[in-house]
């Protein structure tokens, strides 16, 4: 038999191997409530070339491999569920090229949200790209990978709609590139007008490949951002408000979200709305149109604007902080969350789902939705916040969550990053021809089942 | 239950409705500001239920010591009418609850009360305050309550007010000196009208600060600048104590230029009629009274209350002028803090 | 029995989240945790650490020589304590790095090159196993008094005593000092280590030991105020000393001369050259003295002080903190602190790295020789610096 570990370390050299008992436990989980698995090894790479020669390696003696970011999916994507190699990718984390004009920028692998942010700032400060609200070190290629979301979906839908190629290390070891970099050095469309094979790719939450480069779209970066919330006691309400919000084509992100505390928010439903301006007039105007497509609900009294005050800093910040912190409520250092994406109209139902969730299993809830692609639909997150040290807690934390999905996928909803668990309820539940078109694509692309096994499988 | 001292007969035989008819954001003639006064006076409808902004001055326009704004609010709350949305309404109520997260500091028989604002707290510092800022009372259990008033939430005024009043009481106070008007407001204007016993001797800021800075004039230095006052609608509950704000600016040396929004034609800071009222309102009083601020030749934005401060330092800035806090102009002035200059 | 382990702040460390916030500076541009950036793995980060920790002290894993580099590299900077979002949490994440790098003191198993860093301070009194009638040479023909009762006594610590680069440096801020009229004395060869590095490797009892036996010195001494050429000296003196009965007023260096120079009192020869200055993380994250270091630089007409990508609270450290000065957990590689920060200087357009410590100043001399751009970016004690410009 091959010695795995000396192979690995020829390809990536001693700094990029490690089976030290340290990082096969750190390695072996991630920071929500899913039983940790370890790997037998875990490699960081540097360059495309190792990540295809350990790829390379994997398939040929049938190991499996998980690439990962940060880790903070929170639903055990990277947990190695069968064992093998889990792939570090944050060393790949160079900033290959930002084409101005173009508005688009290319990136390894394993860059952060956060390093590109800052990147955009000093060299480009007139574009940005949509920044999730996860913590700074997560990274690009992850968020994309399982149809992530930031702070411009709700103009321009999912961050993996933001795409503008990928260069992928096949299962088999193959580098492939998608879209317009297969054909030239521009990146500028993951598909169109060729079929669109990122297809394969995003969405498979690593399951057909590992994303070694990714070109993704950036946006204006308008000089002002400012911030309203409109809170109403009405639940029902809320898809009318926002209905009405999408129709101003003008909001740079809405997010509604309610939570129990601190009690100024108890009862109430807060749509936060973020626009932008390059001059004061551009954004007095937009807070005027924003003002006047509520004022139907101001007359009645069923929703107004609260006053923002102090919590604006933390409201404008990106990403911002407050949303980790949720992790502490409970003085625990944990949360997860359900995200299903489903109909704007439905918020109502799961808005009661939620606080029914909560008192059941006595747990700490938070939820926010945000708007995507102008209200074709929307993320809504069930978090609950979770006491570490507490594991009765963290398994009411896991039923509670495992319900939520159950619910969404009643209600017709299609649940986010899901956990393995939530991906057989998910599988159980689709067309038996869609099933049958996954399965075709996933054995073909990785015929001896080495990526991120455990993952989009039907038990 | 606690009920509004209100003498029916005061306003019957008025001369001159100025608690209407020189009202900022409502139209009308004599005739017809008696006539709505009378309507809310005997309980039936007025457009004033639906139409008022909740700006307080009505209570300093009455010159016979009635009180028409607590009426309106009690009106109100007697027909339902909600003055802001009910979420917007109960948001206050709920974030101004008594959670048992009170602050007190070494409080002798003196306290000095910082409400729920955390601002008044860093304001009330220093060597003007130095005898009393160890006295400190800050939290929810010793906040007044006439917030609510704009919410016409009188319920929740009766019910607080005398739980507040009661917590100084278990702290055997004397005195409580009011960092905020809305606080001195309520122990010498609300409580008596709603026939509460305030069991303490309520000290207005301004008089403390005027005694301090007089007490230190050889260390002032006058600031020589020029700024426009903001009043505050809980002023309207003290108007006795408006002439102050001169005294003290002549004393460090502020120039207060005449201006058309000032004393009884004072506009309101807006964050309210935001809720009340919305955009077209807020924004266009706002524009209003900073054009009028800069039309005067102020360079300074002096604020009173950390509420109109909050709600419009950032305004004033873009315009150029410096928002300040007049407790921070008095400290500059003994040369306790440099005084900021918008750039 | 089994060894049971059990660390003060035992009951929070499973509060971190390891969210990664304390990865990065206040802006995101780059890894700033510097054993994360040397090691690569998430596991040589706070989070990775904090989560170690918790399964250690849950008996998940065992105490190993993996383990041991994980604490022992960790440089104490102090940019997780800076960047972390838990505002009940942060403020131990520091204290629980230490309590754990004890316990592993208590069990002995430590890496070599600390085990003997703590035997050379026990037998010699400093790290370089030097004999203790040497530590005052560097003051030698300066004249220089012993400390008699003046209004400083100047502090110069191990590295200065004992380092080539550090003696340089006490020599100059030594004359400085003196230069600008500063009263001050030493205490020569009966100096002692202070023991800041001491502490936090984890030898409680070396380090009580070492604090007492100086409080006693310093307070038979009559001295009152302290002036330091070493951030590190100043960091303990101020924050653990006072614990011990030893309160004294202490300032670093740069704080005594920008007050010294303040207002024009003193002007410097002109000095037409370009610096960046490298924040050591005890003066500055730890202590927030920021500005003094900058204050002096600035008052040398024609010196083009330029800022570094990082800096201040955001500042990388030279990987020489948490002891690593002395015991290298850290190492010497490509992505080594030193070898980053100095790139990162000359990417400023900078001639002169400034730095105000004298374990910074030895790391990033190292740093430029390894990464063989001596003849492009001299590193600078700000004192020397000031001496070149010469006194107006």
């Amino acid at each position: 038999m091959k010695d795995i570990l000396r192979s690995l370390v020829d390809i990536l050299g001693e700094r990029g191997v490690s089976n030290a008992a340290e990082e096969l436990w750190f390695y072996a989980r991630d920071p929500g409530v899913l039983e940790a698995h370890f790997p037998d090894y875990v490699v960081a790479p540097e360059t495309t070339e190792q990540v295809r020669q350990v790829v390379r390696l994997a398939n040929e003696e049938k190991i499996p491999i998980v690439p990962m970011g940060n880790g903070m999916a929170l639903t055990g994507l990277v947990i190695p569920l069968k064992g093998g190699i889990v792939m570090d990718m944050k060393r790949m984390n160079r900033i290959l090229e930002v084409n101005e004009k173009a508005r688009y920028a290319v990136v390894e692998g394993g860059t952060s949200q956060g390093a590109l942010k800052a990147y955009l700032q000093d060299h480009h400060p007139q574009l940005r790209h949509s920044l999730p609200d996860a913590p700074p070190t997560t990274t690009i290629a992850a968020n994309v990978s399982l149809h992530g979301q930031g702070r411009l979906t709700q103009q321009y839908g999912f961050n993996s709609d933001m795409v503008t190629g990928l260069e992928v290390v096949l299962p088999t070891g193959e580098v492939c590139k998608i879209g317009s970099p297969s054909l030239g050095p521009y990146w500028f469309s993951k598909g169109p007008t060729l079929p669109d094979l990122s297809g394969l790719f995003l969405g498979w939450l690593g399951t057909t490949g590992i994303f070694t480069k990714v070109g993704l779209k950036l946006y204006p970066n308008k000089k002002i951002r400012d911030v309203e919330i409109f809170v109403t006691d009405r639940v029902d309400l809320v898809p009318d408000i926002i209905y009405k919000l999408t129709h101003l084509e003008m909001l740079e992100d809405i997010n509604a979200w309610f939570q129990p505390r601190p009690l100024m928010f108890k009862d109430n439903y807060h749509i936060t709305m973020y626009f932008t301006g390059d001059t004061e007039e551009e954004v007095e105007f937009k807070r005027k149109m924003i003002w006047d497509s509520l004022e139907e609900f101001i007359v009645t009294k069923d929703g107004g604007f609260m006053g923002v005050g102090y919590m604006k800093p933390m409201l404008l910040e990106m990403p911002q902080r407050g949303i980790a912190a949720f992790a502490d409520v409970p003085r625990g250092g944990g949360f997860e969350y359900s995200g299903p994406i489903t109909l704007i109209e439905h918020y109502p139902d799961y808005a009661l789902k939620v606080m029914e969730l909560a008192e059941k299993y006595e747990v700490i809830y938070s939820s926010a939705a945000r708007v995507v692609s102008g209200g074709h639909s929307m993320m809504f997150s069930i978090s609950f916040a979770f006491n570490r040290a507490d594991a009765a807690m963290m398994e009411r934390v896991k039923k509670a969550l495992d319900e939520a999905t159950e619910f969404a996928l009643e209600k017709g909803g299609i649940p986010w990053k899901p956990n393995y668990k939530e991906q057989r309820m998910t599988l159980e539940k689709l067309d038996p021809n869609t099933l049958k078109l996954l399965q075709m694509v996933k054995r073909n692309l990785d015929p001896n089942g080495i990526m991120n096994p455990g993952n989009w499988e039907v038990s | 239950m606690y009920a509004l001292k209100f003498e029916k007969e005061i306003c019957a035989t008025c001369p001159s409705p100025d608690c209407l008819l020189k009202c900022q954001y409502m139209e009308f003639d004599k005739d017809e500001a008696h006539q709505e006064m009378m309507k809310l006076v005997n309980g039936e409808d007025s457009r004033v239920l639906t139409e008022c902004v909740t700006c307080y001055a009505c209570e300093e326009y009455c010159r016979r010591g009635n009180h028409p704004y607590y009426l309106i609010g009690e009106r109100r709350e007697e027909k339902g009418i909600l003055t802001a949305p009910r979420a917007i309404t109960n948001q206050w109520i709920n974030m101004t609850a008594m959670q048992g997260k009170q602050m007190v500091g070494e409080v002798q028989d003196t306290a000095l009360s910082s409400c729920l604002i955390p601002e008044l707290g860093m304001l009330g510092s220093g060597k003007l305050f130095e005898d009393v800022a160890q006295a400190i009372t800050f939290g929810a259990e010793f906040m007044c309550p006439a917030v609510h008033t704009h919410f016409a939430k009188m319920s929740v005024v009766k019910e607080r007010l005398p739980k507040v009043i009661d917590h100084f009481r278990q702290l055997g106070v004397e005195k409580v000196i009011c960092l905020h008007d809305e606080c001195y407001g309520t122990y010498t204007s609300i409580a008596p009208a709603f026939g509460i016993e305030v069991p303490f001797t309520p000290i207005y800021y301004m008089d403390f600060l005027l005694e301090k800075l007089n007490e230190m004039k050889d260390q002032i230095t006058p600031l020589n600048i020029r700024a426009a006052y903001q009043r505050p609608c809980s002023n309207r509950l003290i108007p006795q104590k408006h002439r102050l704000v001169r005294e003290i600016m002549d004393l460090i040396g502020v120039e207060l230029p005449d201006r058309t929004y000032q004393d009884e034609n004072s506009l309101c800071c807006a964050e309210i009629l935001r809720a009340v009222s919305g955009y077209r309102l807020a924004n266009d009083v706002q524009q209003r009274n900073i054009d009028d601020m800069v039309e005067c030749g102020a360079s300074y934005c002096v604020f009173n209350c950390p509420a109109c401060q909050s709600t419009l330092s950032e305004k004033v800035a873009k315009r150029g002028l410096t928002p300040v806090h007049i407790i921070d102009l008095c400290k500059a002035a003994i040369g306790e803090k440099e005084l900021e200059v918008t750039a | 029995m089994a060894y049971v382990r059990s660390i003060e702040h035992a009951d929070i460390v499973h509060r971190c989240f390891r969210c990664g916030y304390c990865k990065f500076p206040s802006d995101y541009v780059d890894f700033n945790c510097p054993s994360h950036k040397a090691f690569g793995w998430d596991t040589f980060s706070s989070g990775g650490r904090m989560w170690l920790i918790r399964a250690w002290l849950s008996g998940e894993i065992e105490t190993s020589p993996r383990f041991a580099q994980i604490l022992f590299s960790c440089v104490a900077c102090g940019n997780c304590e800076a960047q972390c979002v838990y505002p009940r949490f942060k403020d131990f994440l520091l204290n629980i790095f230490e309590e754990t790098k004890s316990e592993l003191v208590d069990e002995g198993k430590i890496p070599p090159t600390v085990r003997d860093y703590f035997k050379a301070i026990t037998v010699n009194g400093n790290p370089y196993k030097l004999p203790q009638d040497k530590r005052g040479e560097w003051s030698e023909g300066m004249g220089i008094e012993e400390f008699s009762g003046q209004e400083y006594l100047f502090y110069v610590g191990c590295v200065g005593s004992y380092d080539e680069v550090g003696r340089e440096m006490a020599r100059s801020v030594g004359k400085l000092l003196k230069d600008l009229g500063v009263s001050f004395g030493i205490l020569g060869a009966e100096e002692t280590c202070d023991g800041n590095e001491v502490k936090v490797l984890g030898e409680k009892g070396l380090f009580t030991a070492l604090a007492e036996e100086n409080i006693i010195k310093f307070k038979a001494k009559g001295v009152k105020k302290i002036v330091t050429l070493d951030p590190h000296a100043l960091n303990v003196f101020r924050r653990e000393y006072p614990k011990l009965g030893g309160a004294f007023q202490v300032r670093h260096y740069t704080e005594v001369v920008a007050d010294a120079i303040g207002g024009g009192r003193t002007s410097f020869g002109p000095l037409k050259t370009r610096v960046t200055y490298h924040d050591p993380c005890y003066l500055g994250r730890r202590n927030l003295i920021f500005e003094p270091p900058r204050e002096v630089l600035r008052a040398v007409p024609g010196l083009d002080l330029v800022e570094m990508r990082r800096w201040a609270v955001d500042s990388f450290c030279c990987g020489g903190g948490g002891g690593n000065f002395f015991t290298d957990v850290i190492g010497t590689g490509e992505q080594s602190p030193a070898r980053v920060r100095v790139r990162e200087a000359l990417e400023t357009g900078a001639e002169v790295l400034a730095v105000a410590c004298p374990q910074c100043a030895k790391m990033l001399v190292d740093g430029v020789k390894a990464e063989g751009i001596e003849d492009r970016l001299e590193v600078m004690d700000i004192a020397q610096l000031l001496s070149r410009a010469g006194l107006a």
